[in-house]
């Protein structure tokens, strides 16, 4: 298979693009413009049989997205931040539709303040609107990953929109090698879209702005969307298997790299997570028996997965590019839950919070945190989350308090 | 693992030289990941771009903070912190930089451990925002000092990035670029690869506990006026718009009125005065200044007079 280098998003645009996509409402936003700059060239270059149309706000470019799938097209969309936030009231809508379609969101902090960098709290906002979610870690897995989300998405025991994400700078901007999948054979994979009862038409109605009160009927309708969600993950196998069939590559929902005899684990996502690849092979090199979980299927959650990989190692390390504010970070709060109670659940979960807007992950701080969590499972101790921040960012950051004039005399008792 | 930075200014090429280099690697058989670095900055503004090369699938990410070559367009960013041209740069470093002075006075006035190489810069330049084919110039550089990429499989790769300009400009490209490719061929292989960071013996991260503080200190609010003044937006120029205060007929509002960025100001006596600490050099004064009394000049040759006059 021939390989090209393209940016990641490059091959979010190639995905959409060979999946097929009838209809793309579009609204720019950095990092994400370059999809939707792609797709239009080649609508406008008829190499795309697509309708574009760009909307006055990502509110109703979702309502839009929305609302094309409820007529039975195909439809992708792509966002990022800002714009994914200003969309959420509809994202929760679209979802409680039911109705199938593809989103990209490429990761990229919020204000305030204000960042054109990479981390996840952009994409965690979304984590409880029903919308299925796949963490990309390269530019050929972005491209993949559309593809199967079309199939996840689109079948009949889920029929919920997914959201593919990949980080802003680390992938968007940034070439790699990808092996675009045949178009022909990617079309088969994908399949036609079967819309099932959804074929809004002048002559079919159909209305989606009902109300329920009384809490019954809508009890009925959060949890039955809930349970089609978790129903990916049964379909999500035979998804990733046919995949692997067709193109040779194999994505499991979790990523495991050196994972076989690892005593000390690094849970992630997103495409920091090669990094960890990088620091997995030297401390294995230097006789440390360290491994990698990447989350890749994050809604729904591979509970067992998790389970499964995590039980009878000696500590975890979950590193979060993302904050909840008041509680810390999302994955990690997530991992544990899922082995609260379990037998053999790994002694020490720790939990690292780092990549903030942008913030890189030295190889040093990959090691240091397996250093850590080894020594606290040594001794029996527990570790509290940690900012991973240097002494020299921290004087950076009162030069810059100096320039703004915060009180100067409470920086410089500290 | 090859690991290559460009610096320049926007407007250079350097994300294009960084597509080129990476695809010639590419095309030779090596993994490659290139990416440019930029924020909201425009023309002029340094940025730079950065390729890595392997025979395995590269997993390293982000800037590099430790290069094999680090390439300059431009030689006025080479002392220009914010620039960031020196950082990590150390003694199996080769920095090359397009220049009018030689390798010796580069090495004196920096004092550094790398290997500094000249990539001789063209005399017929004024504009160096528009130094043209710079781009080309610096990636073909690259790619013979890597000592891996065949001079035909740059030819190809440059073909391959710039073919939708057009031939002509391909061609023009060609040329300049194969000099360069040609003239750094007595350095060939002097950029080696560098290994992975081994986990035996690192240098453990300084991090810090990190301190509660109160919200007059910790909320993201700027107390401070006119804060702006701090970033001299002024090292993004080019060209000078220069006052020939003999022309000045003294109208008192045109250019100021003008300047984009609150640049120029009135003085007492109603002649202009510019900022050049912000001043952009977009030369909007140059343009509407009634009487034709503000000219410009390029910013090598500004800097040239500024010298000579400090001496004297």
């Amino acid at each position: 298979m021939t390989r090209k280098l393209l940016t990641g998003n490059g091959a979010a645009a190639w995905g959409a693009r060979l999946a097929r996509a009838d209809y793309i409402p579009a609204f720019p936003i950095t990092p994400q413009t370059e999809i939707i700059e792609a797709l239009s060239l080649w609508v406008d270059n008829n190499e795309m049989d697509a309708r574009m149309v760009t909307l006055e706000s990502e509110h109703s470019m979702i309502t839009a997205a929305g609302s094309a799938a409820s007529s039975g097209v195909r439809v992708f969309t792509a966002t990022s931040s800002q714009g994914l936030l200003y969309a959420m009231e509809m994202l929760y809508t679209v979802a409680g539709w039911r109705v199938p379609f593809v989103l990209v969101n490429v990761s990229r902090g919020l204000a305030a303040p204000i960042t054109l960098e990479s981390d996840h709290n952009d994409i965690m906002a979304a984590r409880d609107s029903g919308f299925l979610q796949i963490h990309s870690a390269t530019c050929q897995e972005v491209c993949d990953s559309i593809l199967m989300a079309y199939r996840l998405a689109e079948h009949q025991h889920v029929r919920m929109p997914a959201i593919v994400n990949l980080d802003g700078f680390y992938l968007s901007f940034t070439r790699e090698p990808v092996a675009l999948p045949d178009p022909e054979q990617a079309a088969k994979f994908v399949g036609e879209y079967d819309p099932e009862n959804l074929q809004f038409r002048g002559k079919a109605p159909l209305s989606q702005a009902m109300a329920v009160l009384g809490g019954g009927p809508y009890s009925y309708f959060r949890y039955e969307a809930h349970l089609a969600v978790q129903q990916a993950l049964e379909v999500y196998e035979q998804i990733a298997s046919e995949f692997n069939e067709i193109f040779g590559r194999r994505y499991d929902m979790i990523d495991s790299y050196q994972m076989e005899d690892a005593e000390y684990v690094i849970v992630m996502f997103g495409s920091f997570a090669t990094k960890a690849r990088d620091a997995v092979d030297s401390l294995r090199a230097a006789g440390w028996k360290v491994g990698l979980a990447r989350i890749r299927l994050f809604r729904p959650l591979p509970a067992e997965q998790i389970r499964a990989l995590l039980t009878g190692r000696r500590a975890v390390a979950v590193i979060d590019q993302n904050i909840s504010m008041g509680m810390g970070g999302v994955l990690h709060s997530e991992i544990t839950s899922t082995l609260y109670g379990v037998k053999n659940a790994p002694p020490v979960v720790a939990s690292y919070i780092g990549g903030l807007g942008g913030r890189d992950i030295s190889q040093q701080e990959f090691f240091q945190m397996i250093e850590e969590i080894k020594t606290a499972s040594d001794k029996g101790t527990s570790l509290p989350t940690r900012l991973l921040y240097t002494q020299n960012e921290m004087t950076e950051m009162r030069k810059l308090q100096a320039i703004a004039h915060v009180e100067h005399e409470e920086i410089n008792q500290k | 693992m090859f690991r290559i930075r460009f610096h320049g200014r926007g407007g250079q090429g350097m994300k294009t030289a960084s597509r080129i280099l990476g695809t010639a690697f590419f095309m030779q058989g090596y993994e490659v990941q290139d990416a440019p670095r930029y924020g909201a900055e425009r023309r002029g503004a340094p940025i730079f771009a950065y390729v890595r090369a392997d025979k395995s699938p590269v997993n390293e990410r982000g800037i590099i903070s430790h290069p094999d070559l680090v390439v300059v367009a431009d030689d006025t960013l080479v002392g220009m912190p914010a620039a960031g041209v020196l950082q990590g740069i150390d003694e199996n470093t080769v920095l090359l930089i397009n220049s009018h002075e030689d390798a010796s006075t580069w090495q004196q006035r920096l004092n550094t451990p790398a290997t500094v190489l000249i990539l001789h810069a063209r005399e017929d330049v004024e504009d160096r925002a528009e130094l043209p084919y710079v781009g080309s110039r610096c990636a073909a550089a690259a790619a013979a000092l890597t000592g891996v990429i065949p001079r035909d499989t740059f030819e190809q790769a440059l073909r391959e990035e710039l073919g939708h300009l057009g031939e002509k400009i391909v061609e023009k490209n060609l040329t300049v670029a194969l000099a360069a490719y040609d003239a750094m061929q007595e350095h060939a292989g002097s950029v080696t690869e560098s290994a992975l960071l081994s986990a035996k013996d690192y240098l453990a991260p300084d991090w810090i506990d990190f301190p509660f503080e109160d919200a007059t200190v910790s909320a993201p609010a700027i107390h401070a006026g006119a804060t702006s003044i701090e970033v001299r937006t002024g090292l993004w120029r080019t060209m000078r718009p220069v006052i020939n205060y003999e022309k000045c007929s003294g109208c008192w509002w045109v250019c100021s009125t003008y300047c984009p960025d609150g640049a120029i100001r009135v003085r007492d006596d109603g002649k202009p005065d510019i900022d050049y600490d912000h001043c952009k050099g977009c030369l909007v004064c140059v343009a509407q200044c009634p009487p034709h009394a503000i000219e410009a000049i390029t910013e090598h040759e500004a800097q040239k007079q500024e010298t000579a006059g400090a001496n004297t």
